[in-house]
């Protein structure tokens, strides 16, 4: 790269006041290597901590990540050099720690590995990453499929009505042996056509309408499609049981009203139905109400002499690991049982990384979305904006409720964690979300670049 | 739009803080707490993931551990469970531990503060060690003998060293396997319950769990006491005691087992066990200094632990003439146990000194070197090293010509007493017969053994039946620890 600029430099030299900013593709290479590395070392660890050997697959293990990481890389330095290099680096690395967590709880259950599934779902993550750098030259393509996001999002939401449900939640549809949570994918496209609709009815959602006291409310041409597909998608949901996606929906619809509209009212609006809705759903589903119920009293199940549920199993695991943890491959978060590799991924890792792993790990997250935010506060069109604040906030929504779950924060609503769970829609979702950001960081950067200093 | 934006931004950062500071909570603040749950297998399975470490009789294990790739993994296994049982009691992954196994759990676990590399290292990794080892002051020879000769029996044996404390030999029959109770499957709950439905109760540790009426081996104390207060100067002197004897302030009349017990002397009434004559010395000393006597002895202690805890032995405070008539003679509500009968023979050997008992010579780290050693432990005066001189050759007479003859060892000097107890309604019971004494070989200078043996089963009808009975069991106790060398415990 400095080569090249350095003959076009001497070649033609560019005009002193032009400004070439610095691309960082170096600094991303550097970052992901780095983060290939530390997933091949905690590979390494299980193994060493429970057979006292190097694991036989670790070879292969790191050259196949190693192989999907670089792909995605050239990618990004072919068709999206400005990107920011933080966000491809930390989805390799949170990608390869649930794969090397989910590694360590398939040895404790040897009748129900789910490690070599995760990683081809996670190889056609990478791929389906890559085809989205390389044919998605510009996001605001994506404006023109406004109502095509929104129909097949409500298409993806209703389908697992059809299929039978599993463990009390019908999110999941069964194609040729591959359990699909559909749902996961409805979140990016209603993200996009929330963000899409957003920014071409902002203006109209924030200045004209009605004024009630002292809100000011939009005119139901404009605010009646948008509540419409809220309240499918939400009402889908509760029929599924799926209350962690619905609660993840409500709150990115409320996240991109605000910023869309600047209306302190409409958080005001979205808080009161969200403790309304929780009211009463809490009231009406005993599903709902026994979870809240062991999210008040997690160990009243031990008190009635009916052992440890989930999640003070759970807590257990979180409390066991301390500050240091008992070291990768040393726990037993697999006394948690059901679930284990997905919604409770994270105890997991609280148990054998400890207090130390876990804010590691939650700061990857609060990185990951940081970036996300930058991107958006950096671009100057609203869709690009509102496109970057909207997947930021899912991931962010996303990792709290399910993190927040698992360590007793608030009620346990089944999700995954992104990246680390066992889950192949899941990781496929997150990798399309940091596909997008890095095609909307790649603009947001690129604007300024070439730009005449002052 | 920029604000909003950075209020939204705002808003996440404010969740990762929320993230952060509940896991805090929960990993740094409650685990302790979530730790210590009783619902939380975590202990467990830490507790039982590396071999425990081993309890050594005369330098070798007597426990092991097996592996059993189960959750649980390593499991507790006892070379010769039965005989050792008294002593290292069992560990179970479902029932806990006792006795020793119990009382040294914290070294034989790992979990003992001393046996990490560092101090406070413990409590920074939560990491634990492997187990250390106990290693017991038993005599191996001691141990079988009295096994032996309690076989088939109900009873229990209790030898220590009179001149250290260590306790030689502590046997309980009929004893059990503790090996079957250290799993945590159904086999484990089946030996569980068999054992405890079981009517000779196997598990109960007879040596020191268990307090019988001493019966006339508490007239070895009754003795001290008057000899200590100066009531009898002379043991040949005859002395004013009528045959039967009436209690004072009633109506019921004391008789003897033995003839010629009227106006018998203090070494006569001693060699034939003449309830007469020590029921009304005992109310001559008085209650005060009977009590100060048996309670230095050891009697009415309930702290007593070598280490584990051994029962209390009592002799009753607050007595009416009558009443301490029948105590004096190890009747009425006194009541010992067989260690606490091998304390008063001990004393009695050891100049009037009682070393305390104890069980652990000393426990050690992995490798072998010392994690703790038992100091001498504080000697207690009993009665004046004159009266323990006139005492002893009570005992030896009772050996040469009296109750205990069947104790008798040639080549060695030899103390002892029987006894017989009644018990039950009415005295209905099977009465209890005793024997307790101690040996001292032509070659030692002081008695090297003190052993008291109780057997519940005495049948025969009761003159002599102790001595008949307790005494040969005893003899091959004492003759086990005069035929070794000088015992180096544990090496």
């Amino acid at each position: 790269m400095s080569k090249a600029g350095i003959t076009v430099a001497t070649a033609d030299p560019p005009a002193p006041a032009v400004r070439h900013l610095p691309r960082r593709r170096g600094v991303e290479l550097a970052l992901i290597v780095l983060a290939v590395l530390l997933s091949v070392y905690g590979y390494c660890a299980v193994g060493l901590a429970q057979h006292g050997t190097l694991p036989p697959g670790a070879v292969g293990y790191g050259a196949g990540l190693c192989v999907l990481a670089l792909l995605a890389h050239v990618a990004v330095r072919l068709r999206a050099p400005y990107a920011d290099p933080l966000l491809l680096p930390i989805g390799v690395l949170l990608n390869g720690l649930g794969l090397v967590l989910i590694y360590r709880l398939d040895l404790e259950t040897p009748g129900d590995r789910a490690a070599p599934a995760q990683l081809v779902w996670s190889t056609l993550g990478v791929a389906l990453f890559i085809l989205v750098v390389l044919l998605l030259r510009d996001h605001r393509v994506l404006q023109r499929y406004t109502y095509v996001c929104v129909v097949t999002a409500l298409v993806l939401l209703t389908l697992p009505i059809l299929f039978p449900a599993v463990n009390g939640a019908r999110i999941w549809i069964r194609v040729a042996g591959f359990s699909i949570q559909p749902g996961e994918f409805a979140k990016v496209l209603l993200a996009v056509f929330f963000a899409a609709y957003l920014a071409a009815n902002r203006n109209a959602l924030a200045y004209t309408g009605r004024r009630v006291w002292k809100l000011q409310l939009p005119t139901g041409r404009v605010l009646g499609p948008i509540v419409a597909v809220w309240l499918v998608s939400v009402g889908v949901l509760i029929l599924e049981r799926d209350l962690g996606t619905s609660l993840l929906f409500f709150g990115l619809f409320v996240v991109l009203l605000y910023v869309a509209t600047g209306r302190t009212g409409w958080i005001a609006v979205g808080l009161s139905l969200a403790a309304l809705g929780a009211a009463a759903v809490g009231r009406l589903e005993p599903h709902v109400h026994s979870r809240i119920e062991t999210w008040l009293h997690p160990f009243a199940s031990i008190e009635a002499g009916e052992g440890a549920n989930q999640l003070a199993q759970s807590l257990f695991a979180f409390a066991e690991g301390g500050v240091l943890g008992t070291g990768l491959g040393l726990g037993h978060s697999v006394l948690i049982g059901f679930a284990v590799k997905s919604d409770f991924i994270l105890a997991t890792a609280g148990e054998e990384l400890g207090f130390a792993g876990l804010s590691a790990i939650f700061l990857l997250y609060g990185l990951l979305v940081e970036r996300g935010y930058r991107a958006g506060l950096a671009l100057r069109e609203p869709f690009g904006r509102l496109l970057a604040i909207g997947l930021a906030s899912l991931v962010a929504l996303q990792v709290f409720v399910i993190a927040g779950g698992v360590t007793g924060l608030i009620p346990l609503t089944g999700m995954a964690m992104p990246f680390l769970a066992q889950g192949g829609s899941s990781v496929v979702t997150n990798w399309a979300i940091v596909a997008l950001l890095v095609r909307v960081s790649d603009s947001a950067r690129r604007q300024y670049d070439g730009q005449a200093t002052r | 739009m920029t604000r909003h934006i950075r209020h939204a931004g705002f808003f996440c950062a404010l969740l990762l803080v929320a993230l952060l500071l509940n896991a805090a909570r929960v990993q740094v603040v409650q685990a302790p707490a979530y730790d210590r749950n009783p619902a939380n297998r975590r202990a467990d399975i830490g507790r039982y993931q590396q071999p425990r470490g081993d309890i050594l009789v005369g330098g070798l294990p007597v426990t092991g551990s097996k592996d059993t790739g189960e959750h649980l993994r390593y499991e507790r296994t006892y070379t010769n469970g039965p005989l050792y049982a008294p002593v290292t009691g069992f560990a179970s992954q479902l029932y806990g531990t006792t006795l020793l196994e119990n009382a040294e759990d914290d070294v034989l676990s790992g979990t003992h503060p001393m046996l990490a590399p560092f101090p406070l290292w413990n409590d920074f990794t939560r990491a634990r060690h492997r187990g250390g080892d106990v290693v017991t002051t038993l005599h191996p020879a001691a141990q079988r003998a009295a096994y032996r000769g309690l076989s088939g029996r109900k009873g229990a044996v209790a030898a220590m060293d009179p001149s250290t404390g260590r306790i030689l030999a502590l046997v309980s029959a009929p004893s059990y396997d503790p090996q079957p109770l250290s799993g945590n499957g159904a086999a484990a709950s089946r030996a569980w319950a068999r054992l405890n439905a079981d009517r000779d109760r196997p598990m109960l540790n007879r040596a020191v769990r268990q307090t019988y009426p001493p019966g006339s081996t508490f007239k070895i104390v009754t003795a001290a006491a008057a000899l200590d207060a100066g009531l009898v100067r002379n043991l040949g002197r005859p002395t004013d005691s009528p045959d039967p004897y009436t209690l004072p302030g009633t109506r019921t009349r004391l008789v003897n087992e033995s003839k010629g017990c009227a106006d018998a002397s203090v070494r006569e009434a001693f060699t034939f066990s003449c309830n007469t004559v020590f029921a009304k010395l005992g109310v001559e000393v008085g209650a005060a200094n009977m009590r100060k006597t048996a309670h230095a002895f050891g009697f009415g202690d309930g702290e007593l632990r070598i280490p584990f805890s051994v029962a209390r032995s009592t002799f009753d405070a607050s007595l009416d003439p009558a009443q301490l008539a029948l105590s004096s003679i190890g009747q009425y509500n006194t009541r010992a146990t067989p260690l606490q009968m091998a304390m008063v023979a001990a004393a009695v050997a050891n100049g009037g000194q009682l070393r305390e008992p104890y069980l652990v010579e000393r426990t050690t780290r992995p490798g072998g070197s010392a994690l703790a050693t038992a100091g001498p432990r504080p000697a207690r005066q009993t009665m004046s090293p004159s009266t323990a001189v006139r005492l002893r050759a009570l005992m030896r007479d009772a050996v040469r010509n009296g109750t205990g003859r069947r104790a008798a060892i040639p080549g060695a000097e030899v103390g002892g007493k029987t006894g017989t107890a009644q018990h039950g309604l009415g005295n209905s019971g099977t009465p209890y017969a005793w024997f307790v004494s101690w040996a001292r070989g032509d070659h030692d200078l002081a008695p090297r053994v003190a052993v008291a043996v109780v057997l519940e089963d005495a049948r025969a009808d009761r003159g002599g039946i102790s001595g008949r009975a307790a005494a040969p069991i005893a003899r091959e106790v004492m003759r086990a620890v005069l035929n070794s060398r000088e015992q180096q415990p544990g090496s």
